[in-house]
This record gives structure tokens, C-alpha cells and sequence, in this order.
């Protein structure tokens, strides 16, 4: 046919067939006429256009039409028609296929629909190809604006983080200032709750947690990593000194050298070792945005080489996981809270508010920002009364005020076994509601009443355990009863933090769920919260959160496939490795090469009974480690085991992807240095992760999503995470699958057309303005209040997707997930599994902590009872150190000698019988280790409770890495690897005996 | 004239530094030509955020006091470089001329309130420009109050006369007004940082248990001063915006079925109490 005559059978196929052919041909010559006037319009585009030598060919696949692409020193020409060795060849089945994919607008489905079908195929090296479609890719994009102009010079860009969007103003190609977004007039209206004779509306106005006032301070930190480097003692061919890891120096390396180490190094241990060799970890949080999160490009990354994840434990929640919900279910939310409309209920209903282990003013709930506090700011307007139960006088309790109860750490179950027995034995409970919404009380109660273990959990019995007057434990119980009361359980949002992360953790958790059952959990005014979350922002619009997978392709391990799947057309990605590694087990994962685990698994109830174990059946060994970022020395527990974890040939090459020269960082082989968020492209939604905390939003006054602009260029040689992993892709001949041809920017906007977004507002407008606030819904769209369906035996009416279906044993929506359906105080699934395990009985019960003032030859030894909250002036490690601003903040770290000390907090009186004074270097220590503080005396915390916050971001041993003191101040270097219970992957960190001493240099 | 005021809530501030931070976001390694050089990055407090715990465990409360430059009409500081490298505007901001003042460390001790900082590399006395360089741009307000969540810090464009009034309706106080330097920075809830408290808890026995002694009448005197509350649920009394240094207060608890009790307290500071058990009449 190529004569172009055609035989008559066929004559009106090959008709069509001819017009689509010159369909093709005009095509394929306007994206000739296109390149060029780009390159006429645009100095930068022109300037690309000399960065590579070579031929394209675009063609149909029976060589029917064609056209190729010449690319020499800058020029570009082309001709029609099918050209022998070309340098790269894109290939279609069809003319008409062609036609349509390569006609705006882009049509990712079908681009991807082909690609899998085989209907489109690219030859060539990766790098060429990548190149062209990012080159044709800008034809388009070149043309978007972005920023408003301030005039003088100074454009105000938009960007996101977890502690808040803000503004971005930049003059000359540098940040000079970040702001919290004003809202303007064309913004959507904020709401208004009446309540009590009052309206409530927010400010006009997000705001931003204290560490991202930071951001500008640590993206021109002295600690950025800006060229890659090598350790200078490994040698990828000879001699490695993995032993040196954490003591020798570094040099600088080109991008293109260490990129090939890597490249090699993970061929090399795919080919020697098979299947698992390869181990990626990052830290619980990244930078923000949904393209490039660590949920996100790198997860598609890893899922394309082959990797054994570490596997995190659900580290905030704990006790609401591994314990709370086997009473309530909520898998999907790891055992926390439904957390709808409680801002307006709390507001006109409640009376009381207990904060049991609850300091939002200190955790920002998560990502939450100073949304809440305004909020909290209306509880004390209205009068409703406050308590604060709390080891340390937390930040909450000083700003709102209120009653303080102090109980000695991780003995916070025996004071709610109390208040169960007070209102008991008092007639103090709602009866009816017990009666009907839950099942197993009596087998409770008289566990509670003593007629099952003899002892009846009496106010004075706990106060032998907590030291709270047994008085005050009475008149909390009858106040509480009296009133209408929130119970505010858990450190930020509901339901997380805190008390769930210690020794009794999850008996603690358990009892806070039985407690508010006995008092009608969804009635008017009687819920769980703390004014964090249940704004009435609009729950309907959709918007995805980091967890949801942004391009990962990964539709097992992130929330992918509930949403964004079908609304952001994507090839899947799928790890081929079925071998995993916990968290809090991963040293000795690499020292031992033998651990178990238990899953975080939101699917269902029973999912975090499926032990695993490492070495996964036929699977290799770790071999190297592919680290991201560098927060573990600060963040996990007995973090000296991660120190020496990397000081062994057990782990033969590591390279780390890291912003700054920090923590873990400095334990690489390999370094790459990736950007901030400020410097590549991206978008996400203020608070918005998704998953565990579906509809996370509800923290904030409005919902704000921003375009994440790229507001200056990286710094140094640094580069996107999207970028290293796509460079890296190029050599491992996977390029397109991890990019699929596109840019940060072009996924952007793939996820921007993904979601509801799209039909509200245009990507141009989107793109220029950089943000936009979703419209409150009006009064009767509002989500409705958390539980009151289930107060009123109804169906379930909240908008969450959870639980699955098959998980209501009375029909989709009635009940909770329990097997009952009911708010179980005997568990049904723990009779299931494990029914006489006295760690963790079908009840919950009195299980003293097994670090505590019970182990009795520990405590002689170390009598102080170390807390260690997350932190308030940094997020996890983000904020802190790098040479900040947030060290200069007093609470945060103290300057002595030229060196900002992490600071820890111990009463006047246990200071005094030291000989301690304010302001001194101290040694915190225990058999696990030791951290160089600054001690802070005050009066917030009982005498033998002392208080340091943990994830500091500086890990600074004064000798041998691993097995001297610490001051950079890893306070976790102290704390238990104890999991909270023998079948859980469940940090207990705030169960740690240590004891203080002055700091006497010479005994380094 | 209308001059620029402060009105600090200390009630309302939380010690979230987030006005020290957004200053430092502003003011480090920014240059103003005309308004201040770079604020170093470390070192400086152009926003002072002072921390006061008064009482004792149980009973305790923390108070914070943001203190930047007073922007004092009466300003030591001007008056030392006779109006020339220090000076104030017409809208009442006291600026330091990065260029006229290099040198002159001696201004550090013009200040009463300490807000004056050296600059060692830049040889200049610097401190809070209440972001002049802003607000002639047309912002509203200067970064700290922007930056604050929780409305501690509010900004206001009035004449004197007009914050006066203010500062009549609403109990605003300044600080330290015995410095005489007639400050632009007022204060709401100053007590809570330089007054002291005086609180407790009251008990009594009910069939052999100790139980929180809820609705007993607490009578402070002070001389002629008397105040009085209840004992909330948990027994809790608290008396505050006590003066310190040395006064003696005469405490005197009553209760319908108990005994009274008077104390006489010295109160040199803060006083927590404890927990103070009343006696059953005899029947």
C-alpha cells in the first residue's frame, strides 16, 4: 500500500485510513512549526534547545506516515517521512492513535492506555527520550504564568508545608519573607456557628505553625547539602569502611558519579543477592506536596527497582491502634475517632472539657497550623470549664487554664479505672445508653468493683499508683458525670499521642473509649475532641492528602486506588518484593539479620494480627540501604541501635537522599542532595494527608489548597526528589515508567485536572493565583456531629468510607466494626485471637508499666520518669537544628558555650537535690545511654517526672558514634525498644526511667 | 497625629514565638535601606518573649510577656543621639540609622527595657523597627502582629489621646511606667506576669474519706482590702493581681458544716498553698 494505490475491497478503509494519515502529517508538522516558535517566544526554552545533538523520529508503526526532528547545536529542522537510525524512534500502532495523543489537550488515559496495550513504544536511550517529551511537554507550559507581581521587583508565590500554606515573596531569585495567606475579598466566605447567643466566624487569615516561619532560615541553611558527595573512605570497588560510617569525612563527587555508584550498586545487588536486597526508608513525614511526598515519586521509584520497605508502626496512635480499637473499631483511622462536627456541638452543648494527655496548642493536632486555637479561644469566651490531665502543665492547660491533675506517667489507666469505679459505685452513668450500645459492661464492671482480682479499683487504690489524691479523682468523676463533657483523649487531633505512646499505652487508650461509653459517646455535648478537629469546612469536595498515593502508582501500600486512581489516570506500579522490615526492629533486621512484626493495617480489625517475619521466604538479605532524609537517631527508640546498625559490613552500601547534612546523613556512603519544596514544583491541601486522618482538613478554619510554585532555583547543585529519581530511572532503563514522559509540573496539573478543583476553578487561574479556599457549605450541608448516629441507634451518617462492607455484621452502615456491631468493653476480637494473653486482656485492665516505678531494682537506680512529647517548635526533625531560627526560640534550645543545647525540664525539687541550676548542662542518662541537656527548672512537672521533647534533628556524639553521650540532644537514645506489648509493633516511649546528673566534661 | 501603638494580651499569648520567628523571618539577612541593616541570625530578640511561672505544683500557672522596643514618646535612646541617629517619626515609630549609629554600643544602656541589641559584624545598635519599612509600603500591620494566631498582639494607627482612652477602657497598663519614658506598647493582663497569686485547695472528711470541700466562702484581708470567693469542685481557690513584697494577707475559710480556719500569709511570691483540711463542727 505504500504506493499509495489502493485495491478495491478495502478502498474505503484505506480512505479513512489516508485522511488520518494526513491528520498525522499536519500534526506531526505543527509540532515543527511549534518548537520553533517556542524557541523564538522563549530565551529559555531556546537555550535548551542547545543542551543536546540528536535525531527524533515520530512514526506510525507500518512505516505509513513519519516525521523526524533534528536537533543540531541549538538549530532544529525536520523533515517528513521515516529516516534510517534515528537516535530515538516514538512508535504508534496508528495514525489515528497517534493523532490523538499527540493533540492537546493531553489525554493521559489514553496515553497510558496505549502505552499498556502496546500501541505506543519509545526506542532509545532513556535520557533522549525523557528529554524530547519534556520538550515538547513545554511547548505548552512555557506559556503558564505564576506569582502575583508586589511590584519593585518582588513576586509573592504560593507553598505549602505541614506546619501551614503560606506566601512566598522573592526578589532577584531569593526568598524574602514567608507569610501566612490573607485571604481577599473574592475569596469563598467563612462560616459562622451561633451558639449560646454568640457567633463564632475564623480569622481571614491561615496560619502557620512556629517552624515554618523557619522554612526561608533553613532552605539558606549552612547545613544544605549542596553537591553530591561521597564518603572519602568508600570505595565501591575495594576497600568499604563501613566501620567508619558516622566518623569520616566526605568529598565532593559529580552528579554523575555518584548517580552511577547508585545505579551500579543497586544492579550489582540485584544480580548478586536476588529479590529484597535493597531497603528504602524515609521518615514518617516529608516536605509537603502530593507529587513529590515520599508517598508519591519515591514510592514509584522503589516500586520500579524493587525494594524491602521498612514498615512503619502506626507511631502516633499506638494505644489507639493496638489496643482502643478492638472496642470501636476504626481501623481506618488506626483506632482514632470519627471527627465530625464536634467544633459546633462542643460549642453550643458542652459544659467540660477533660484534656486527658491532650496539648494541641503544642502538636498543632497534625499539620493543623494555630487553626484550633482560635477555637479553644471561643471555649473560654463561652465559660466551659477545663481540665488538664498531664504529667507536665502542658501549653494548653497554661494558655486556657483550668484544673491540673498530674499522675505519674504511664499510670493514667488506674486513675480512669477509678472514675469507672466512682461512677459505679455512685449511680453516675448513662445506663440506658450502655445498655443498648454496648455489650459487656457487667463482666467489666465487676472487674472494676474487684470481684473478679479482689482488688476494687477504689480513687485511693490508683492513688497508690498515680499520687493523685484520691479526693480529686472523686470530684472529677462527679463533675464530669454532672456536666455534659468532652473527653479530649490524645495528644493533637482526637485520638493520637501522648499517653498511647507508653508502656500502658494501650490499656490507657482502651479505658478513655470505656470511659465516655459510660457516658452516652454522641449524645449533645458529650464526645470526643478538643476543638482541633470538626470544623464545618466543606467534606464533600474533593482534594486528595499526601497518603493517597499522589503518582506512585502504588495501589496496595498507599490510599491510591479509593480515589485518585480513576480520577488521575496513572501507570500502576507494584513492588515485586514481598519481604519487609518494622521500623522499630530495623537494627536488628541488619545486626542480627533475623526479626518479626506486626502490620499497620487500616483495612480491618484483625489486620495487625498477621505477623511477619525477616528474612521473608526466599527473599535475599539486606544488602544496601536507600535512606531518605535523616531523622531515626531522633524520632525511633534505643536510637543507638540505629547508630550501630549502619557501623557494620552487615549493611555493605548506603546511600542517603537528604536536604541537609544531619542525623543519619552523615552515615551515607553516598549523598544526594535533594531540594526544599521552595524549589521544585508541586500542589497540596493545608493539613490535608489523607488516610489515617481521612478528612485531616476538618482541623483547619478553611479548607486552602495551594499551588506548591517553584519560587526559586535549587540551591547549589541540588535537585528534586522527582529529578534524582527520574535520573536514576535513566539508568536503570525505566525512565518513562517512572515519568511517563511528563514533568513535576505537567503531574501538577494531571492532579490538579484529577480532582474538584477542575470544575471550580481554571489550572491558569489556579497556577497564577496559587490558591484556593473551598467554600464553607451552608448550614444544613454540614458534616453531622461524630457518634450522635450511633447515640440514636441510627445508620451510620458521617461521610467516611470505613469500615469495608464486609466488616458490618447487621448490613452496610449500621453499628460499628466490631463483631457485635456494639462499643465492646469485652472485646470480641481479642477473643478471637488471643484471648489469655496477659498483655493485653479481653478487657482492659490495670497492667502496671514495665518500665515504672514498679521495677523496682531500675527505679533505684534510675528514679526520674522521663516524658518525651513530640516536640512543639519543630515537626519531628523539620525545624530544628540546620542552624534555624527555632534554636533562638527559649523553649526550644538553650545557647551555652557557643552551642545550642535540647533543653530538659525537671522540677524545682529534684534540681535542688542534684545541686542543678536553671540553665546548666546536665547528663540524662540510662544503661541505654546518654544526652548532654540544658536543664530547664520550673514548677510544671511533680517531683520525679522530668520532661524533654524528642526528634532532635542534631545527632553530635562526643566520642565513639553509638556508645557516647549525645549533645545534640537525641533524647530517644534513652528510651525503650520495647514494644509496648510482645504481638504489637508499638513504640512506648514515654515509659523511661532515666537519671540526671551536672555535666562534667572530663567524664566524656 | 496619629502615632502606631502596640496592645499586647498577655492572657492571650501562648509562647508559640511565632511574632519572634515571623521578626526574624523579616529582619535576618534582609537589608531595609533607610529603616535597618540585617538582624543577625542568632543572638538577637528584637521581640523579647519573657516567661513567668508563679506558684507550685499542683497549683500553677505560666504567663509569657512579649517586650519589643517601646517606641517611648519620652525615648532615652533618641534623646541620648539628640534626635539624630536614633529618632522617632511622625507616627511615633523610634528608628535607629543604621548607618549614623554605627558604633555606638553605648545605646545598648540608653534603653530601660533592654530591647536595644548589638550587631558585632555590622557595628550597629539595633532593634524593632516596628517594621516601618512595611507599613510605608501600605501593609497594616507589622510581621508580629500578622503572625499572631491567637490576637495577643494587636496594631493600631490612633492618636494618643485615643489610646488613652483605650487604654482607660479596657485596664491596659504599660510597663515599668516608672521609667517615665511614656511607652507606645500597652499591656492587658499585665498581672498575670508581675502580680503575684495566692491559691489552694480545701478538704474535709466525710465518713473517714478525704473529699474536695466544693462551695467554701475563701476571705482574703489586706487591710482595708477584702476579697472573697468559693471553693470550686475540686476544693480550688484562687486569689490573684496580688501585690508582691511583703504584704500580710489574713486568709480565713468558711464553711457551713465546718470549722473555720484563718492563716496569715506572707506573700513574698506566688503561694500554693496545698491541700487545707477543715474540722467538723462537733454535732
Amino acid at each position: 500500500m505504500r504506493d499509495g494505490s489502493f485495491c478495491q475491497p478495502c478502498r474505503p478503509f484505506c480512505q479513512i485510513k489516508q485522511g488520518e494519515n494526513m491528520k498525522l502529517s499536519v500534526i506531526l508538522y505543527s509540532i515543527y512549526q511549534m518548537l520553533k516558535r517556542t524557541a523564538r517566544k522563549h530565551p529559555s526554552f531556546r537555550a535548551r534547545l542547545h543542551e543536546k545533538n540528536f535525531t527524533a523520529q515520530i512514526k506510525v508503526l507500518e512505516h505509513t506516515e513519519g516525521r523526524y526532528y533534528v536537533f543540531r547545536d541549538g538549530k532544529l529542522s525536520s523533515h517528513s517521512g521515516v529516516r534510517p537510525n534515528p537516535d530515538i524512534t516514538l512508535t504508534f500502532s496508528q495514525s489515528a492513535l497517534a493523532a490523538k495523543l499527540l493533540m492537546p489537550p493531553h489525554d493521559q488515559l489514553a496515553r497510558i492506555n496505549a502505552m499498556k496495550n502496546f500501541h505506543m513504544g519509545a526506542e532509545g536511550p532513556d535520557e533522549l527520550v525523557q528529554w524530547f517529551m519534556e520538550t515538547m511537554s513545554q511547548m505548552m507550559s512555557l506559556s503558564w504564568k505564576y506569582g502575583t507581581d508586589m511590584g519593585g521587583g518582588v513576586i509573592r508565590y504560593t507553598n505549602g508545608s505541614p506546619g501551614g500554606p503560606m506566601f512566598v515573596y522573592v526578589k532577584d531569585g531569593k526568598i524574602l519573607r514567608i507569610t501566612p495567606i490573607d485571604f481577599d475579598d473574592s475569596d469563598a466566605k467563612s462560616w459562622t456557628i451561633q451558639a449560646r447567643g454568640k457567633s463564632f466566624t475564623p480569622q481571614r487569615k491561615t496560619t502557620l505553625s512556629p517552624y515554618s516561619f523557619a522554612w526561608k532560615s533553613m532552605v539558606y541553611s549552612p547545613n544544605r547539602i549542596l553537591y553530591p558527595m561521597k564518603r572519602v573512605d568508600f570505595d565501591p570497588h575495594g576497600e568499604r569502611n563501613c566501620q567508619q560510617r558516622g566518623i569520616s569525612g566526605y568529598e565532593r563527587i559529580s552528579w554523575d558519579e555518584a548517580l552511577d555508584i547508585v545505579a551500579s550498586e543497586i544492579k550489582r545487588v540485584r544480580r548478586d543477592y536476588g529479590p529484597g536486597a535493597i531497603l528504602g526508608s524515609s521518615g514518617s513525614h516529608h516536605t509537603w506536596g502530593n507529587i513529590g511526598y515520599y508517598l508519591s515519586c519515591r514510592t514509584r521509584f522503589m516500586n520500579l527497582i524493587g525494594w524491602t520497605p521498612v514498615l512503619h508502626n502506626p507511631d502516633s496512635w499506638e494505644g489507639f491502634y493496638w489496643g482502643a480499637m478492638h472496642h470501636w473499631g476504626h481501623s481506618m483511622r488506626l483506632g482514632a475517632p470519627e471527627v465530625y462536627g464536634t467544633v459546633e456541638d462542643c460549642l453550643k452543648e458542652c459544659e467540660m472539657i477533660v484534656f486527658w494527655s491532650s496539648d494541641p496548642e503544642s502538636t498543632a493536632g497534625v499539620y493543623g497550623a494555630m487553626e484550633g486555637s482560635v477555637r479553644r479561644q471561643w471555649l473560654k469566651d463561652l465559660g466551659i470549664k477545663m481540665v488538664h490531665i498531664d504529667p507536665y502543665y502542658n501549653h494548653t492547660a497554661a494558655w486556657l487554664g483550668g484544673k491540673w491533675i498530674a499522675p505519674r506517667p504511664a499510670t493514667g489507666n488506674a486513675m480512669a479505672l477509678a472514675i469507672a469505679y466512682v461512677w459505679i459505685t455512685e449511680d453516675l452513668y448513662d445506663k440506658e445508653y450502655v445498655a443498648k450500645r454496648t455489650s459487656g459492661f457487667d463482666q467489666w464492671k465487676d472487674y472494676v468493683l474487684g470481684k473478679e482480682d479482689g482488688v476494687p479499683k477504689t480513687p485511693e487504690w490508683q492513688e497508690g499508683e498515680t499520687n493523685v489524691p484520691a479526693k480529686d479523682v472523686r470530684a472529677l468523676a462527679r463533675e464530669w458525670a454532672a456536666k455534659k463533657t468532652y473527653l479530649a483523649c490524645g495528644g493533637g487531633a482526637a485520638g493520637v499521642g501522648g499517653a498511647a505512646r507508653c508502656a500502658t499505652g494501650n490499656e490507657w487508650a482502651r479505658a478513655m473509649v470505656c470511659l465516655i461509653a459510660m457516658q452516652g459517646l454522641g449524645k449533645p455535648g458529650i464526645n470526643i475532641g478538643n476543638m482541633q478537629c470538626g470544623s464545618p469546612v466543606d467534606v464533600r469536595f474533593f482534594f486528595p492528602g499526601y497518603a493517597e498515593g499522589g503518582m506512585s502508582g502504588d495501589l496496595e501500600n498507599t490510599g491510591l486506588s479509593i480515589n485518585m486512581y480513576q480520577r488521575m489516570p496513572q501507570l500502576p506500579s507494584m513492588n515485586t518484593s514481598k519481604q519487609v522490615v518494622p521500623r522499630l526492629k530495623l537494627p536488628e533486621a541488619i545486626l542480627e539479620g533475623h526479626c518479626e512484626g506486626y502490620p499497620t493495617d487500616p483495612k480491618t480489625i484483625e489486620g495487625q494480627f498477621q505477623k511477619y517475619e525477616y528474612p521473608a521466604p526466599g527473599h535475599s538479605p539486606i544488602q544496601m540501604y536507600y535512606k531518605y532524609g535523616g531523622s531515626f537517631f531522633g524520632t525511633m527508640s534505643d536510637t543507638n541501635r540505629y547508630v550501630k546498625s549502619y557501623r557494620t559490613d552487615k549493611l555493605p552500601f548506603v546511600v542517603n537522599q537528604s536536604i541537609w547534612f544531619e542525623g543519619e546523613a552523615k552515615f551515607a556512603d553516598i549523598i544526594l542532595p535533594a531540594c526544599t519544596n521552595f524549589e521544585r514544583w508541586d500542589i497540596g491541601e493545608f493539613a490535608n494527608c489523607g488516610g489515617y486522618v481521612h478528612h485531616s482538613f476538618t482541623q483547619c478554619n478553611h479548607r486552602v489548597i495551594t499551588m506548591q510554585h517553584k519560587c526559586i532555583e535549587p540551591l547549589g547543585e541540588s535537585k528534586s526528589d522527582y529529578q534524582i529519581f527520574l535520573e536514576l530511572s535513566q539508568r536503570l532503563g525505566v525512565a518513562l515508567l517512572f515519568s511517563e514522559g511528563m514533568t513535576e509540573l505537567d503531574w501538577c496539573k494531571q492532579l490538579f485536572d484529577g480532582t474538584d478543583l477542575a470544575g471550580v476553578t481554571s489550572w491558569k487561574k489556579f497556577l497564577r493565583k496559587g490558591y484556593y479556599v473551598v467554600p464553607a457549605p451552608p448550614e444544613e450541608l454540614r458534616a453531622p456531629c461524630s457518634y450522635r448516629w450511633f447515640a440514636e441507634g441510627r445508620p451510620k451518617d458521617v461521610p467516611e468510607l470505613g469500615p469495608l462492607p464486609a466488616d458490618y455484621s447487621e448490613g452496610f452502615g449500621h453499628g460499628l466494626q466490631t463483631q457485635s456491631g456494639k462499643l465492646e468493653f469485652v472485646c470480641s476480637s481479642l477473643e478471637r485471637y488471643a484471648p489469655d494473653d496477659p498483655q493485653r486482656p479481653t478487657m482492659t485492665k490495670y497492667i502496671p508499666s514495665w518500665e515504672g516505678h514498679h521495677t523496682q531494682d531500675l527505679y533505684r537506680r534510675y528514679p526520674l520518669q522521663l516524658i518525651s512529647p513530640h516536640p512543639r517548635f519543630s515537626f519531628h526533625t523539620m525545624g530544628d537544628g540546620k542552624d534555624s531560627i527555632v534554636n533562638d526560640v527559649k523553649d526550644h534550645r538553650i545557647l551555652i558555650d557557643g552551642y545550642f543545647y535540647w533543653i530538659v525540664r525537671i522540677n524545682s525539687t529534684d534540681a535542688a537535690n542534684r545541686g542543678i541550676v536553671n540553665n546548666e548542662l546536665v547528663k540524662v542518662f540510662n544503661d541505654r545511654g546518654a544526652v548532654i541537656c540544658a536543664a530547664q527548672i520550673t514548677e510544671r512537672l511533680s517531683p520525679g517526672t522530668i520532661h524533654s521533647y524528642e526528634s532532635s534533628a542534631v545527632y553530635d556524639p562526643v566520642g565513639e558514634p553509638g556508645s557516647s553521650p549525645d549533645r545534640g540532644g537525641c533524647i530517644n537514645q534513652l528510651t525503650p525498644a520495647r514494644t509496648i506489648i510482645d504481638k504489637s509493633h508499638a513504640v512506648a516511649s514515654n515509659s523511661c526511667l532515666v537519671q540526671v546528673v551536672k555535666w562534667d566534661k572530663e567524664q566524656a | 497625629m496619629k502615632k502606631w501603638h502596640l496592645i499586647i494580651d498577655v492572657e492571650k499569648c501562648e509562647d508559640c514565638n511565632n511574632c519572634f520567628l515571623a521578626c526574624k523571618d523579616e529582619h535576618v539577612d534582609n537589608d531595609w535601606p533607610g529603616y535597618s541593616s540585617p538582624q543577625p541570625r542568632h543572638g538577637h530578640r528584637w521581640i523579647n518573649i519573657q516567661r513567668k511561672e508563679r506558684g507550685k505544683y499542683p497549683m500553677v500557672d505560666v504567663a509569657y510577656l512579649p517586650t519589643p522596643c517601646m517606641h517611648c514618646e519620652q525615648a532615652p535612646c533618641v534623646a541620648k543621639t539628640g534626635g539624630d541617629a536614633v529618632y522617632q517619626r511622625q507616627d511615633g515609630i523610634v528608628l535607629i540609622d543604621p548607618v549614623k549609629a554605627k558604633g555606638r554600643k553605648d545605646l545598648l544602656g540608653a534603653c530601660p527595657y533592654g530591647a536595644i541589641y548589638w550587631n558585632k559584624d555590622l557595628d550597629i545598635p539595633q532593634k524593632c523597627t516596628f517594621c516601618a519599612h512595611l507599613l510605608d509600603e501600605g501593609w497594616k500591620e507589622p510581621r508580629c502582629v500578622g503572625a499572631c494566631a491567637t490576637g495577643a498582639i494587636r496594631a493600631l494607627l490612633i492618636t494618643d489621646e485615643e489610646m488613652r482612652t483605650t487604654a482607660a477602657a479596657e485596664g491596659l497598663e504599660v510597663l515599668h511606667p516608672e521609667y517615665g519614658t511614656a511607652p507606645r506598647v500597652y499591656y492587658k493582663n499585665l498581672h498575670r506576669f508581675n502580680k503575684c497569686f495566692l491559691g489552694g485547695s480545701v478538704a474535709v472528711m466525710i465518713n473517714g474519706r478525704e473529699e474536695c470541700a466544693e462551695g467554701a466562702k475563701v476571705r482574703l484581708n489586706n487591710g482595708p482590702l477584702v476579697t472573697e470567693t468559693t471553693t470550686d469542685c475540686f476544693g480550688d481557690f484562687r486569689f490573684d493581681n496580688l501585690e508582691r513584697g511583703g504584704a500580710t494577707y489574713l486568709l480565713e475559710i468558711t464553711h457551713r458544716d465546718y470549722q473555720s480556719k484563718g492563716l496569715a500569709i506572707d506573700l513574698e511570691q506566688s503561694v500554693t498553698l496545698g491541700t487545707i483540711t477543715l474540722v467538723q463542727i462537733a454535732a
